[in-house]
């Protein structure tokens, strides 16, 4: 459903990304790891057609992002970012109903939207907050919210920019895996992740990267001491078992020196 | 801070505020029409206009008609714009003047009246015609200055307009030097702005030029709420933000610049209107661009109102009557939000 071939993207002198090629099917959640400065951030917003790559070229359903007027866009993929800001006093039910925007050009909205909306906000478990000014609302309030409005969105394509940011584990897990199950049913999604364990825990495909890529699989194959250690430059050590989830950890030297 | 409401979409509230604007309007054209220096029962006004004739259907229609209509034409403008602009800048302590309409209108206004006073360019319609141009090519301008090859920069585009706001300041100051006494009042009280001189023969012109500002601006309620969650948020939601900004500045110019053609420096209107009416009702520009309008026309029309009766049978400048009104005001929203924010 998402395809990168080649992408690069140059910023001055210096290349930010360069080489990343990815194949996205339907049913598929990928994470993308990798160090800060990594330019993985910059590798979805070239995915989310915010920025045009220097080189190679990305696209949706087949079709070049370039093809895409800016609604059609819209209608096939939404983005959480990270960056959260609202300048006036709009409450939750009005910032997740801008997920309709799309799908409401030339014509007034009807009660199919307001309907999908509160279904969307149910999703999310952001209905009692539907009432509430967005500015109001705690870290992890807001991220329910915001989910919503992805979903009354219905696009093919999630992208998500550290989603689990700020959130407590329970926010965390609970989002991750309304997004797991979004996959499942068919849609794509894309997940810039920092927590190694996590992204093994619900993603299908993970991209290691530190402006080249370093490796992409299945977590099992990325999740590597000795790639873990090329790409963040300090010991890794893998955890767990057979049984339990496998887990890596970082480990201060001298610690992995004694063991 | 905010007592949660029973439901989110609060369409109710919504509707409910424009209604009672849309009813306070024709009221306020009443008032405005009938009272003055030859009082008209505001209730007989229906009946007066029936007949079609008499002194006081003579005073109505040459005099009282145009002067309270474009009142409330300018009032409705400026309030438009100033909400499309808060919404463009997300900050709602914008004026539409930052966007230098207001600061090149007083340019063209100087210019004509001091340096050119001889040209007469369409007769009556010189002074008003440097303003309009002298507000679209300021406007214009600060455009240029703002473009980069990352898009137009909002922020450089306000920069630009405190330079352009000083620069002119000098050159204004320039022209006073050079005006003689009859030049410097004319030019003193059209910065000061009225709506005295508003006849038949300028609201004629200024209503295409109105009408063709509300129909690029009303437009644009969807896309500017989808703005106020960020400019990449909104080109996810399927917000083209370049061609966004080109029509919300291009609509408020034209805008501005007519209002202030016709009444000269009328402040705060555009500032406060839209505030009011998201304490009245709320944040979406849906029903906030409407409301601005219906409320900016009657706030004006009131002002001119104070203007011509408080100090009767002077008349007071209604610049001077909008600004010692929405100064404190303006002060008011400044304090509120160094409480919200700095929770100070």
């Amino acid at each position: 459903m998402l395809e990168a071939r080649g992408l690069g993207y140059r910023l001055g002198e210096r290349w930010l990304l360069r080489g990343v090629d990815l194949r996205v099917a339907p049913g598929e959640f990928w994470a993308i790891l990798g160090p800060n400065g990594s330019g993985k951030t910059t590798l979805l917003r070239l995915l989310a057609g915010d920025l045009r790559p220097t080189e190679g070229e990305v696209a949706l359903l087949g079709v070049p992002l370039s093809a895409y007027s800016p609604e059609g866009l819209a209608r096939r993929r939404a983005v959480l970012s990270q960056f959260r800001e609202l300048t006036f006093p709009f409450t939750a039910y009005e910032v997740a109903f801008l997920g309709r925007l799309p799908h409401l050009q030339g014509r007034r909205e009807g009660p199919e939207d307001h309907g999908k909306v509160r279904e969307a906000l149910e999703r999310a478990r952001a209905l009692p907050l539907q009432g509430r000014v967005f500015l109001t609302l705690s870290g992890g309030e807001a991220m329910r919210v915001e989910t919503a409005r992805l979903l009354a969105q219905q696009p093919e394509l999630f992208l998500l920019d550290e989603p689990t940011n700020h959130l407590d584990p329970r926010y965390t897990l609970e989002l991750l895996a309304l997004f797991r199950a979004l996959a499942t049913s068919g849609k794509g999604v894309v997940a810039v992740l920092h927590d190694l364990n996590l992204a093994a825990l619900y993603a299908d495909r993970l991209l290691l990267k530190e402006g080249r890529p370093l490796a992409l699989g299945t977590p099992e194959e990325v999740l590597r001491p000795e790639l873990l250690e090329e790409a963040y430059q300090v010991p890794f050590r893998v955890l767990g078992g057979p049984k339990g989830p496998r887990l890596v950890l970082a480990l201060p030297a001298e610690v992995v020196g004694d063991g | 801070m905010t007592q949660p409401l029973p439901s989110g979409a609060r369409t109710g509230r919504y509707r409910l505020a424009l209604l009672a604007l849309a009813l306070l309007l024709p009221l306020c054209l009443l008032l405005g029409a009938g009272l003055g220096a030859y009082p008209i029962p505001p209730l007989e006004i229906p009946g007066i206009l029936l007949r079609g004739e008499g002194v006081e259907y003579q005073v109505l229609t040459a005099l009282r008609f145009p002067r309270v209509l474009g009142a409330a034409a300018v009032g409705a403008l400026l309030a438009l714009a100033g909400a499309v602009l808060q919404g463009l800048f997300r900050n709602p302590l914008v004026d539409p003047g930052l966007i230098g309409v207001t600061s090149g209108a007083a340019l063209g206004a100087a210019v004509s009246l001091v340096l050119l006073p001889g040209v007469a360019l369409l007769a009556a319609y010189t002074l008003h015609l440097f303003a309009f141009l002298g507000g679209l090519l300021a406007t214009w301008l600060l455009w240029r200055v703002a473009r980069t090859p990352l898009g137009t920069q909002v922020t450089v585009l306000l920069l630009a307009g405190i330079a352009l706001n000083a620069l002119v300041g000098a050159l204004l100051g320039v022209a006073v030097f050079l005006a003689d006494d009859q030049q410097l009042r004319s030019l003193t009280f059209w910065t000061l702005g009225g709506f005295s001189e508003v006849t038949w023969g300028f609201l004629f012109p200024a209503l295409p030029l109105g009408l063709l500002s509300s129909l690029l601006l009303l437009p644009l309620a969807r896309p500017l709420n989808a703005l106020a969650l960020g400019e990449r948020e909104a080109f996810h939601l399927g917000v083209d933000p370049e061609r966004l900004k080109r029509r919300a500045i291009l609509g408020s110019a034209l805008g501005v610049g007519t209002a202030v053609a016709l009444a000269g420096g009328v402040g705060f209107i555009g500032l406060v209107a839209p505030h009011l009416f998201r304490l009245l009702a709320g944040p979406d520009h849906r029903f906030l661009l409407p409301g601005a309008a219906l409320l900016g026309a009657s706030l004006a029309v009131v002002a001119d109102l104070l203007a011509r009766t408080l100090v009767a049978p002077a008349e007071m400048p209604v610049g001077v009557l909008t600004a010692l009104i929405g100064g404190p005001f303006f002060l008011y929203l400044v304090l509120r939000y160094k409480r919200e924010v700095y929770r100070a």
